[in-house]
Parts: C-alpha cells; sequence; structure tokens
C-alpha cells in the first residue's frame, strides 16, 4: 500500500532537505519512491510544500487533497493552509513556529490565532518544538531534521538508515550537528 | 547502480551516458537544473547561452561538425529557439542532436501553457516523452542513436512533475562516441532557396520512414488487463492515470509521440468500447484518434487547462470525490513570493512608486515581476523576455499621439534579461529616437530561477572566472547618451536619477549596480565595490520608533510591525543591513547595530 507524505512550509526552510533525507532512507529500505517538489517562483518567501510517496509501486509523484497519510508542516499557519490534503484519520506533524507573510508583517491582517489547538481537535497533531530547539543546538537551519526525527518516530521509520543518509547528503562540516538535531527530533515524540 | 534522481537529472545522466560532447541552454523553469547537471561532467563541454536561440544555434553548429549536442529550455524559450529550429529540421543532423522542451502544464512558473508537442508536427521533427525519471534518461541515451539513424533533430518533451519529480533510476556507463568525420556538403547544410526546395523531400521522407517506425517503437506499447475500457496516455498523464484508475482499464502508453502511430492506436480503439485520451493541454492525441473512430472521450470530458492529476481523472471517470480534513479559511492568510531582504530591486522600487500617477511601468520576466504585488503594485504589463523595452517603446509613441496625457513610459528589466533580447530592444528605442526611460536592475546573476551565471556575472557554469559584460559600454556603444549608474540602496541617489530620467526628452538608461543578495560567487574587486555587503544589521530604537509604518512601504520581510505595542522591530536572522528602511524612518529610529 502506497503511503504519501506531504512537507509544507516557507521558502528557505529546508522543506527538499527535509525530503530528500527521508526518500534516501526509503529507498535503501528497498521501498519504490517518488518526490515531488515545485522550484521557482514560489521560493522568494513563499509557500513551498514537496511531496513523498512510497510502497512497493509508486506511480503519482504527486498527491492529491484528501490523501496524505502524514502532513508535516514546519510552519503554523501552512499546516492550516493545507490541512485539507490530510486524510481525515491522517496524522499532522506541525513545528510550533510562526512566521510572518507581508500581509500580517505590514499590519493589513492579524496572524491568525489558535491554529495548533483548532487543527488538533479535528486529527492526530504531534507539536513539536522544532524552532525553539534547533536555536538551542545552535543553528536554526536544522529546525527541518528535528522535524525529520521527530516525523519518523511518529510514523515508525526510525528502524531506517537515516545516518547513513544525512552522512550522504548533508556538507560534510553540518553532518554532526544534523546527526544531533535528528537524535533530538525523535526524542519529541 | 540505483539513484534517486530528478527527471531533470536523469535527462542530463542518460545525455552522459549517450556520449554527448556539447550542451548549451538558458535557465528557465521548470528545465534549469538539466545544464546545470550536464556542466558537473567533464567530458561535456556545457555552456550557458545568453538565450535559447544562441544556445539551440551553438547545438546546430556543433551537430554539423560531428559532435554529439543538446540544447534545453523551458517551453516559451523554444519559441525563441524556433527560427533556426524549423530550418536545421531540414539540412538534419551529423552528430546526434537532442532539444528538451520543459513543458508547463498548470504554469507553476511561466506566464503561459503553450503545448510545445505542437513543435514536433509543426517542425515535422520525431517526438519523445518520457513518463518518469527512468524513461528521462533511457530514452534520451536512445535519442541520439535515434537522431543519427533518422538525420533529424530530436523534440524530447518533458513537463514539470517529469522534471522536478524523483524516482529511483538504474544507472549505466558512459558510451565514448568519436566525433563524426565533417565534410563540406553543400546540398545538405546551406539551405538556400534551390537547396532548401530538394531538402523539403527530403523531409517528407523522413516523415514517412518515422511513420513506420511509431508503429513498432518499443516506447509505444499496450497493458492488456482483460478491459472493454481503455486509456490513452503519454508523458506524466500516463502514470497519473494508473495511480487513478489501476488494472481497471486496458493502457496504450505512447512515449515515442510524433509521428504518432496509425495502426496502434487504431487497433487500440477498435478492441475496447470506449476509450479515454488522457493528456495535458491541447487535444493531439485526441484529434488523431477521432479521424478514424468515434468510441474515444477526451476534452469533452477533461479539463482544457492544467495537469489530469490522479483527483482530477478520478473525479472527471469516476465522479469520485476525495475529502480530507475539513479545512478552516480563518486560520491562515496569503503567503505570496516577495523580494529578499536586502533585494537590490526593494530600493529603487520604492523610489519609482512614489511616481505611480505619472508613470506606466513596462515590465519583464525575472524577480522583479514581483513588484506587480503588495507593496509596490508597479507593473502596468508584463509579455516575454526583453519585451519590456521594445513594448515600452511602442506604447510611448501612442501616448506621445496624446501630450495632454503626459504619460511616460518606464521599462524595467535585470541584466541576464537585457543580454538575452534586451539589447535588440534598446537598439529599436535609440535607432528609432524613441525617448522611453530603461531601467536595467543589474544584480549579476539570473536570479529567479536560482542564481545561474551570464555574461554580466563574471563566471561561466564551470564557476571559472571569465570576462563581466560591460551593460554601461553596450548601451553607450548602440547610441545612448543618456546612461547613469545608481546604488539602489542609497535613496537620494535613486531618487535623483529618476528625476533627472523624467525630465530628459530624450532616451536613457538607468542601470542599477548592486548583486543579488544570493549570489555566491565573488571576484575580491566586487568586495570593495560593493563595499561591506550584507556584513552589517539594522534595528529599530523601540523609544523612538512612533509604529507610522512608513518603513513598511519598502516591503522588507525582516520588518515585523507588532500591532498591540504599534511599533516595528527587524528580525536579526534575516536582515543583512541594506540600510533602505533606515532611510525611510522620518523619526530616525532605525539605526545600525554597533554604530
Amino acid at each position: 500500500m502506497t503511503k504519501s507524505i506531504k512537507l509544507v512550509g516557507v521558502g528557505g526552510q529546508g522543506t527538499i532537505l527535509a525530503t530528500t533525507l527521508l526518500s534516501a532512507a526509503l529507498v535503501e529500505a528497498g521501498f519504490d519512491v517518488k518526490m515531488s517538489e515545485i522550484h521557482g517562483m514560489s521560493q522568494r518567501g513563499g509557500s513551498v510544500s514537496s511531496e513523498i510517496r512510497y510502497g512497493q509501486k509508486v506511480y503519482s509523484p504527486v498527491i492529491m487533497k484528501g490523501n496524505a497519510d502524514v502532513l508535516v508542516s514546519f510552519e503554523q499557519m501552512e499546516a492550516a493552509r493545507t490541512i485539507d490534503y490530510l486524510k481525515k484519520d491522517g496524522v499532522l506533524i506541525v513545528n510550533n513556529h510562526k512566521i510572518n507573510s507581508m500581509v500580517t508583517l505590514n499590519g493589513k491582517v492579524q496572524y491568525p490565532e489558535n491554529i495548533i489547538n483548532t487543527l488538533s481537535e479535528k486529527v492526530k497533531t504531534y507539536k513539536i518544538d522544532a524552532t525553539d530547539l534547533a536555536i538551542e543546538l545552535g543553528n536554526s537551519k536544522v529546525m527541518n531534521v528535528i522535524m525529520l526525527g521527530a516525523v519518523v518516530k511518529a510514523i515508525g521509520l526510525d528502524h531506517l538508515n537515516f545516518e547513513k543518509a544525512i552522512r550522504e547528503n548533508v556538507k560534510e562540516k553540518f553532518i554532526e550537528l544534523n546527526l544531533q538535531a535528528f537524535e533530538l527530533g525523535k526524542k519529541q515524540v | 547502480m540505483k539513484k534517486i534522481l530528478t527527471g531533470n537529472q536523469a535527462v542530463a545522466r542518460g545525455a552522459y551516458e549517450a556520449g554527448v560532447h556539447f550542451a548549451s541552454a538558458y535557465p528557465g523553469t521548470p528545465s534549469t537544473e538539466i545544464l546545470e547537471n550536464l556542466g558537473t561532467y567533464k567530458e561535456i563541454v556545457a555552456e550557458w547561452a545568453p538565450n535559447e536561440k544562441v544556445a539551440l544555434e551553438s547545438v546546430i553548429g556543433a551537430s554539423i561538425a560531428g559532435g554529439r549536442s543538446i540544447a534545453s529550455m523551458k517551453h516559451v524559450g523554444v519559441n525563441v529557439a524556433a527560427d533556426p529550429l524549423f530550418t536545421f529540421a531540414y539540412t538534419g543532423v551529423n552528430g546526434g542532436s537532442v532539444l528538451i522542451t520543459a513543458d508547463e502544464p498548470g504554469m507553476h512558473s511561466s506566464q503561459n501553457e503553450q503545448d510545445n508537442r505542437n513543435y514536433a508536427k509543426f517542425a515535422k521533427i520525431p517526438m519523445f516523452e518520457p513518463s518518469n525519471s527512468q524513461e528521462s534518461l533511457d530514452m534520451v541515451k536512445y535519442a541520439f542513436d535515434f537522431s543519427e539513424k533518422f538525420d533529424s533533430i530530436v523534440l524530447f518533451r518533458m513537463t514539470t512533475r517529469v522534471c522536478h519529480s524523483k524516482g529511483s533510476v538504474t544507472l549505466g556507463e558512459r558510451i565514448e562516441v568519436p566525433i563524426k568525420k565533417y565534410e563540406k556538403d553543400f546540398d545538405k547544410y546551406v539551405s538556400v532557396p534551390a537547396i532548401g526546395r530538394k531538402l523539403r523531400h527530403k523531409v517528407e521522407d523522413r516523415l514517412n520512414r518515422l511513420k513506420e517506425y511509431t508503429e513498432t517503437s518499443k516506447w509505444n506499447y499496450s497493458v492488456d488487463n482483460k478491459s472493454k475500457v481503455g486509456v490513452i496516455a503519454s508523458g506524466m498523464s500516463y502514470e497519473y492515470a494508473w495511480e487513478a484508475l489501476g488494472e481497471t482499464v486496458d493502457y496504450l502508453k505512447l512515449g515515442f509521440t510524433y509521428p504518432l502511430p496509425r495502426i496502434l492506436i487504431d487497433d487500440f480503439c477498435k478492441e475496447h468500447d470506449t476509450v479515454y485520451i488522457i493528456e495535458e493541454n491541447d487535444p493531439i492525441i485526441e484529434e488523431f484518434a477521432r479521424l478514424n473512430n468515434k468510441n474515444i472521450i477526451g476534452k469533452d470530458l477533461f479539463p482544457y487547462t492544467g495537469e489530469m492529476t490522479p483527483d482530477v481523472i478520478k473525479r472527471c471517470i469516476l465522479s469520485e470525490n476525495i475529502e480530507g480534513v475539513e479545512s478552516n479559511t480563518e486560520l491562515f492568510v496569503g503567503r505570496p513570493p516577495t523580494f529578499c531582504s536586502g533585494c537590490p530591486h526593494r530600493g529603487f522600487f520604492y523610489e519609482l512608486g512614489k511616481k505611480r500617477k505619472k508613470i506606466v511601468v513596462s515590465g519583464d520576466i525575472g524577480c522583479y515581476s514581483l513588484a506587480v504585488g503588495e507593496p509596490y503594485n508597479l507593473m502596468d504589463w508584463l509579455i516575454c523576455m526583453g519585451a519590456s523595452f521594445s513594448s515600452g517603446h511602442g506604447a510611448q509613441r501612442i501616448f506621445d499621439m496624446n501630450p495632454e496625457e503626459n504619460r511616460r513610459i518606464v521599462s524595467i528589466m535585470g541584466d541576464s534579461t537585457f543580454f538575452h533580447t534586451g539589447i535588440n530592444s534598446l537598439l529599436n528605442t535609440v535607432y528609432n529616437g524613441g525617448k522611453t526611460i530603461n531601467v536595467i536592475l543589474d544584480n549579476r546573476i539570473t536570479g529567479m530561477t536560482g542564481q545561474q551565471d551570464n555574461p554580466g556575472s563574471g563566471y561561466n557554469i564551470q564557476g571559472n572566472n571569465t570576462v563581466i559584460g560591460d551593460i554601461e559600454g553596450i548601451c553607450k556603444a548602440i547610441g545612448i547618451k543618456n546612461v547613469r549608474r545608481v546604488n539602489p540602496n542609497e535613496l537620494d541617489k535613486v531618487k535623483e536619477v529618476i528625476n533627472w530620467a523624467m525630465e530628459l526628452d530624450d532616451i536613457s538608461v538607468i542601470i542599477t549596480d548592486w548583486p543579488c543578495v544570493l549570489k555566491k560567487r565573488y571576484q575580491p574587486e566586487d568586495f570593495e565595490k560593493y563595499n561591506q555587503m550584507w556584513q552589517t544589521k539594522d534595528y529599530v530604537d523601540q523609544d523612538l520608533c512612533v509604529g507610522c509604518k512608513a518603513c513598511l512601504r519598502c516591503g522588507c520581510p525582516s520588518l515585523v510591525f507588532d500591532p498591540e505595542k504599534k511599533k516595528v522591530s527587524i528580525d536579526e536572522n534575516t536582515c543583512v543591513g541594506c540600510d533602505v528602511c533606515l532611510q525611510i524612518c522620518p523619526y530616525d529610529a532605525i539605526k545600525k547595530v554597533g554604530e
């Protein structure tokens, strides 16, 4: 049975690296994997998403609305924006972090309140303080790998070889930091 | 060896394995990473060209000289390259030659949704369409032998999802193909009319041979699931159809799609009660199949625009609507893309915005197209690469016929767009005595597609130093006397130079001179020239901020307004100290950290 994981966030948050690491470990474990991402305009601070599907044989690289088994959001409002991609019995894993958009930055509208609480009433939700933990680790950018650690624990993929995936896909000087971040993420679930 | 690759990585790998000698491209989503990947192979001479026409022409020369060559571009790029394409279709090749078109059903990052499969029929050249990463590698590798066998350039049509989706790919080894002998052959390569008329018959003979080939091509095959319902599809639509319909239908999978296989399609239609033709954009397979068959359902059921994703197919064929967790629209607001913190376009558009009522802004393709959005709303039209100067000129001609309206054109393009096709446009204006204001936002890189080098960046695709094209020198050389450079982060100077240009009764060029905040490679003198580039940070003195929000009009994502405290602060993680907001603040509340 094909599983579908959708990762969403804001341009620059590192959704693509998290997706790359996850797919590398899944391929290593023998799954057929397809992954999709959209490049270009949305990268400039806009909403971004990447999608990963794995199973015995996968055809479509894209996830339809109502078809994601897992929705991973690196930002609160992006979780609310894409929640309709999640199956009614799916799992939401959300970074407890807000990033303003142009319209909330300039005070024209307020950043919505109570997002995670509202969503968690509808669907099984893990709230992860990944940005705060990353800053404690000394580099806010490893938020994505902390989230990855939490995701693989929450959905039972933590037996896969993520250490190898990290070593092969991360720049040498950041490998140790990312390995730490991954372990820290696993402990959050 | 197995690797997980995007379609773009796979097609580059396939070209490498096919022994390709030469590659050229102009960046354009979703095709950009093809040449970026080809550039990593030391066996291949890979080059960024200033535009797609130049890229294809270089590839044509490489083929005539005996090398295997490949050009890649986005769908609209093929329009730019169409002129050489249509005649190269007549001459044929020496070394195998492939043109990759990366189409955008759904327009994720493009201005239109044109279906470049039409180009194969239009130019009378063979076409392949891969559905996934493995096919991208295998087909392109096959296409070079094919090109030499049929003596034709091959059109290789990909779409966004094929380009940017990753899948598992089995890699092969590079075949070292010797460069073919070059022999003078006027009757093949010099397409004067007398020879063109002969070549025209050769093209028709080739089409006839291709029509035979397509019936038995290994890339066109049917899948029998013992159903009375059939689906015909190519490219990503084939994968989507399997996802949506699985083994409930039979399939005719088309990978070699021009010329289409008449017998295969007619037989498949005869063997099934109903045949769905699932294709993105134009009904090309459908119109071909309908000539001889009546049991076809196509665009009468499926949408004429956008991607034929599995949900679309399920909704259309099975009337099945899948609902996920219910959305609460009050929990999110818009998040459009925006200029980065420190983007050198910000200061210029902030100052230009003050002239909004007096000017008409002719726009172009690049990051600066984001100026159409909040808070600038500064773009009256946007057509295609290089069109801002020329369309601005034409508009000014008409506006000048109503002098009482006093409309003034400001045409805007970036450095890469200027090198692409902007030089010709500017030459037209000055030659014809036009009087527009022409702005070149020189950020020393091709920004929107992800920081590719260009003739003004100082580097080639391999990262080696090369000449830096002199934009100011080009403008002066074509006869423009009023050319000024300005640092876009110095607002007083930007204001002064815009006023200067507005007051001239003559053509002018303003070059804003500051690098893209994301540019990766610099020459040492750049650091001297762009003093303290992104080495500093700004902050808001909370005692002095009165919450007037004047600074927010520059649209910087590092500025955060707190509606409760009614004060602005600056996100220290993203601020790079460009000082644009600091110059705007009427209360001097914004200061430099450490000063």
